[in-house]
């Protein structure tokens, strides 16, 4: 009896037996302000077709459809690794074209912050840091990222990326592609073959037949590096030296004859581009839909094998034919998937069936990633974090006023970075990348002096409260649009004010908290 | 039946006569890490006959110990060379700092596919939480700044990465980071706390996603660190004034004391990561200021240790990640100064199980070349793992792959391999 009243006691079970009593009643079907709305805008397409229907099969019920605060966000997040600015939100929800998210999301991929902000990821798995496994000295970790920045922001077609990256011969520094084979741990044929097998096939080398793995090794086998009079240069060329002619064999188990005269990279990259090829399209577009959703069709996303299935095999597919008939534009496959009524659902789950996420019943939260929640910090404060490295030399120095997603060197130092699970870039593996929340980062979100000076010192947030003298809830709304991409509700506009009437606290303190607190929210940290 | 039980009793009686069981020595130890890399001449292994190109102005002294002698800036050391040992031919051979760090921390040289995880990380994995550590603080912690730009977990991932600390000890408070918040007063961090769940709209519309659970879990905890007992032991203003002044007042100083704290409080590996030792140019003139504070704040730990009663559980050791040339570069833009020195350097190691007041290893009379008994990173991370009772034969555990040793095989045989020699029965 006892132990009854004190669960009805406690608050939390409260809560639980409330959700219990709506879900019974069927009230858990009203959809949840200010994050949902009743009615799709949003056209069907193939995605969902696809998509709903194998959710009908599994019995899973879809999520809503989300409202414009939360897509606007979301979407700015999952593009541009930035947040929306106030009149970008406040322009967005007064549109009433029924079409604004088709052309807000168009109209995103053309801004550089796209580049930007998904170039890092494309240094994650090529592996771009100066030192240590992997030694590309500093110059060429500048030569090769500006590279990476300089195709995304071209849209150069992905199938010429990657031939580029394969079979180019030249300088470290005058020819930035060729990185890809001095960003190894070890360049030797079998450390080379299993990069290339992991970036570009999603597949582990180490899982292959041992046959196959020996003649996937042939391919790299006559790649020669040399040393120049400049200091840190290296010349990557196809070596002659060796007149062997050699049998290489593809993934698929094809054998080939490699003539002693014909660079071998030329003949693999050949097989790989080639638009039957199995494994290159179905790679990347199961990539960028894990990047986005932060789960593949095929999961790990870089771990493709027979037994590993699709969990929406037409999906994939889908996704594969439109990739190819595209001629391989990245940005296109980000438009069919962003503008999916499947992207666009709620991140609030209707039923509670584990296999949701699996399906894409909903839009999963995550954690925002380490460099982009540096880089939201900094634009709020206006302060930012200034990065010396004088290892290995020549000095790298990157002034604070340098976005965190541009960050070229994996290898430099940065406690609230590696904090928040950057990757430390020494495999390649998608997995490297940690958006886990833990309790060393929420301690720091809380208690760090770091952050609260920040916060504290931020000739932003003073301007804003001289600006609004006194007018509170003109200063939470700003604060609201510019952290959160909504207006504060009627009641949570309440609590705030009244939070300026506290006992012993200033305006500029009260600002300070209320700051401090949405920053610590799960509101703000997830993409949701 | 009957048979295949005797068999198996027959078994488990020889495991358990034959396999050699490591009693451990050491609960705690106390790594003081010398970024940069100090000259080992003018440190524990002095070459007074070398010539002055090689000695520079520097002289060395006799220990209490006849036959050993040390730098002749290091006076406090000398009075109590009973209780640490000095390994004086350490060689691996790099002279870069990154890769002998690595080398330094993990024994394993980079070739390998595996990023390894350092030390630290490894003895937080094998005596830490996976094993019964039960204490607020954290098993690994690092004074004040983390050592290198590898990643010290490697492969074991985040559950196993240090505490860093951040902040100075020497100054009042020590700011701790994510621990000590200065500037809010008592009244105020508690509007705060009440703040965070009224501004916490997702906890009331769905409490049900399970990654929300966790997060709630896992401020829960943050909590009980940031108001818990840990600020305490980090305050340093509660310790007797002649106590912080034996330490020395100073940043390296003050991180002694705050590691002899730490390990009293059971944790079982705290780094100090002391920089400024890579003495390119105007080498004498950094040496006269760094010396004396090494030796101020090492001694007074060491002694500070013993008077407790716990350098016996305590092991202490001292290095960097490499020696420096013997050979002073005298010309600009040196203008006397020492470089990289990988093929010899020196090593102190105390408490925990190491005898003190020996000498491992000797290095020819100009200090560049080892001439006896080399011990390799991974003799001596062996040897320390020895004593801790991790088998340095050993693997980790199969869940970060199969057949992942700890460390690269280690010779046997009389003067080879773990450091037998100094350590106690």
């Amino acid at each position: 009896m006892q132990k009854c009243l004190n669960f009805i006691k406690m608050r939390r079970n409260w809560i639980l037996i409330l959700n219990l009593l709506l879900i019974n009643f069927g009230f858990a079907e009203k959809i949840i302000i200010p994050y949902e709305k009743e009615k799709w805008e949003t056209v069907e397409t193939e995605i969902d077709k696809i998509v709903f229907s194998t959710l009908k099969k599994y019995k899973i019920e879809p999520a809503n459809p989300s409202s414009d605060e939360v897509f606007i966000r979301r979407v700015y997040l999952d593009l541009l690794g930035t947040l929306p600015e106030p009149e970008e939100v406040i322009g967005f929800l007064n549109d009433k074209n029924p079409d604004k998210r088709k052309q807000l999301i168009d109209k995103l991929l053309e801004r550089d912050e796209f580049a930007e902000y998904w170039s890092l990821k494309w240094c994650d798995i090529l592996r771009v840091k100066s030192e240590f496994p992997i030694n590309l000295w500093p110059n060429s970790v500048q030569a090769y990222h500006r590279w990476i920045l300089n195709s995304l922001k071209e849209n150069k077609p992905y199938d010429k990326f990657v031939r580029e990256l394969l079979t180019s011969s030249g300088s470290n520094f005058r020819n930035p592609p060729v990185n890809f084979y001095r960003a190894v741990q070890g360049k030797n044929p079998a450390s080379i073959a299993s990069a290339v097998c992991l970036t570009f096939l999603g597949i582990r080398y180490e899982k292959l037949p041992v046959e196959i793995q020996r003649g996937m090794c042939n391919f790299f086998a006559k790649i020669g590096y040399k040393k120049t009079l400049e200091w840190k240069e290296e010349i990557v060329y196809f070596d002659q030296n060796n007149k062997e002619s050699l049998t290489g064999i593809f993934p698929d188990g094809t054998k080939i004859i490699i003539p002693p005269d014909k660079d071998p990279r030329e003949i693999f990259a050949d097989w790989l581009i080639r638009p039957d090829n199995p494994y290159f399209s179905k790679n990347i577009v199961n990539r960028i839909w894990a990047w986005i959703f932060g789960r593949g069709i095929i999961h790990e996303p870089d771990d493709i094998r027979p037994d590993n299935f699709p969990s929406i095999p037409e999906l994939l597919s889908y996704l594969e034919k439109e990739f190819i008939k595209s001629n391989y534009d990245l940005r296109h496959i980000y438009k069919l998937i962003l503008n999916s009524r499947t992207y666009q659902q709620s991140f609030i789950p209707k039923t509670n069936n584990p296999e949701g996420e699996k399906y894409f019943a909903f839009y999963p939260i995550q954690r925002i990633p380490a460099e982009v929640l540096l880089d939201i910090i900094w634009k709020f404060t206006g302060i930012g974090e200034e990065y010396i490295s004088q290892i290995p030399e020549p000095y790298t120095i990157i002034p604070s006023n340098q976005k965190n997603v541009l960050l070229a060197d994996g290898s430099i130092t940065s406690s609230f970075l590696e904090l928040f699970g950057r990757p430390p870039r020494d495999t390649g593996y998608e997995n490297e990348r940690n958006n886990r929340v833990n309790e060393d980062q929420i301690r720091y979100l809380l208690n760090s002096s770091e952050l609260y000076r920040k916060i504290q010192n931020s000739q932003n947030l003073r301007k804003l409260i001289l600006q609004k003298r006194g007018d509170y809830q003109g200063t939470i709304e700003i604060i609201y649009l510019t952290l959160l991409s909504r207006y504060p509700q009627k009641e949570e506009m309440e609590t705030l004010k009244s939070y300026f009437k506290k006992e012993g606290i200033d305006t500029k303190q009260a600002v300070e908290d209320i700051v401090w607190a949405i920053i610590n929210s799960k509101e703000f940290l997830y993409k949701h | 039946m009957k048979r295949f039980i005797i068999f198996l009793l027959i078994i488990s009686i020889y495991k358990i006569c034959f396999t050699e069981n490591i009693k451990p020595k050491a609960k705690s130890v106390i790594q003081i890490w010398l970024w940069g890399g100090p000259s080992h001449l003018d440190t524990f292994d002095p070459k007074p006959n070398a010539g002055y190109d090689y000695t520079g102005p520097f002289k060395s002294i006799s220990t209490n110990v006849p036959g050993i002698e040390i730098n002749e800036l290091l006076v406090n050391l000398a009075k109590i060379a009973d209780k640490y040992s000095i390994i004086r031919s350490l060689t691996h051979g790099i002279n870069a700092h990154e890769t002998a760090t690595y080398v330094m921390q993990t024994g394993h040289l980079p070739e390998e596919r595996l990023v390894y995880p350092a030390v630290g990380a490894v003895v937080s994995l094998f005596k830490g939480y996976d094993y019964g550590y039960k204490n607020i603080l954290p098993p690994y912690i690092i004074l004040t700044t983390s050592l290198g730009r590898f990643s010290e977990i490697g492969f074991l991932g985040p559950k196993y990465k240090p505490f860093v600390t951040g902040g100075d000890p020497n100054k009042t408070p020590f700011a701790v980071e994510g621990i000590i918040l200065e500037g809010i007063s008592e009244k105020r961090k508690v509007y705060r706390k009440e703040l965070l769940s009224t501004i916490d709209v997702f906890s009331k519309f769905v409490p049900w996603i399970k990654e929300f659970e966790y997060f709630d879990l896992c401020r829960k905890k943050a909590y009980e660190i940031i108001e818990g007992e840990m600020a305490k032991i980090f305050d340093l203003s509660s310790e007797p004034e002649a106590v912080r002044d034996r330490y020395g007042r100073n940043k390296f100083g003050q991180s002694c004391l705050v590691a002899r704290k730490l390990v009293e409080k059971g944790v079982i590996y705290v780094t100090i990561n002391y920089t400024g030792w890579d003495t390119h140019s105007n080498h004498f003139q950094q040496m006269r200021q760094k010396l004396p504070e090494l030796d101020k704040g090492l001694s007074a730990l060491i002694e500070d240790l013993y008077e407790r009663k716990l350098l016996d559980t305590t092991i202490v050791w001292v290095t960097g990640e490499f020696g420096r040339t013997p050979k002073i570069q005298w010309e600009p833009p040196w203008n006397g100064g020492r470089g990289h020195y990988g093929n010899c350097f020196s090593v102190l190691v105390a408490g925990g199980g190491f005898k003190g007041g020996c000498v491992v290893g000797a290095t020819d009379e100009k200090g560049e070349k080892v001439i006896d008994r080399p011990v390799y990173p991974q003799d001596l991370l062996g040897s320390i793992y020895y004593l801790l009772g991790i088998d340095p034969e050993g693997k980790f555990p199969e869940k970060f792959g199969e057949n992942i040793r700890i460390l690269p095989p280690i010779e046997k045989g009389e003067k080879k391999g773990i450091l037998k020699e100094i350590m106690y029965e």
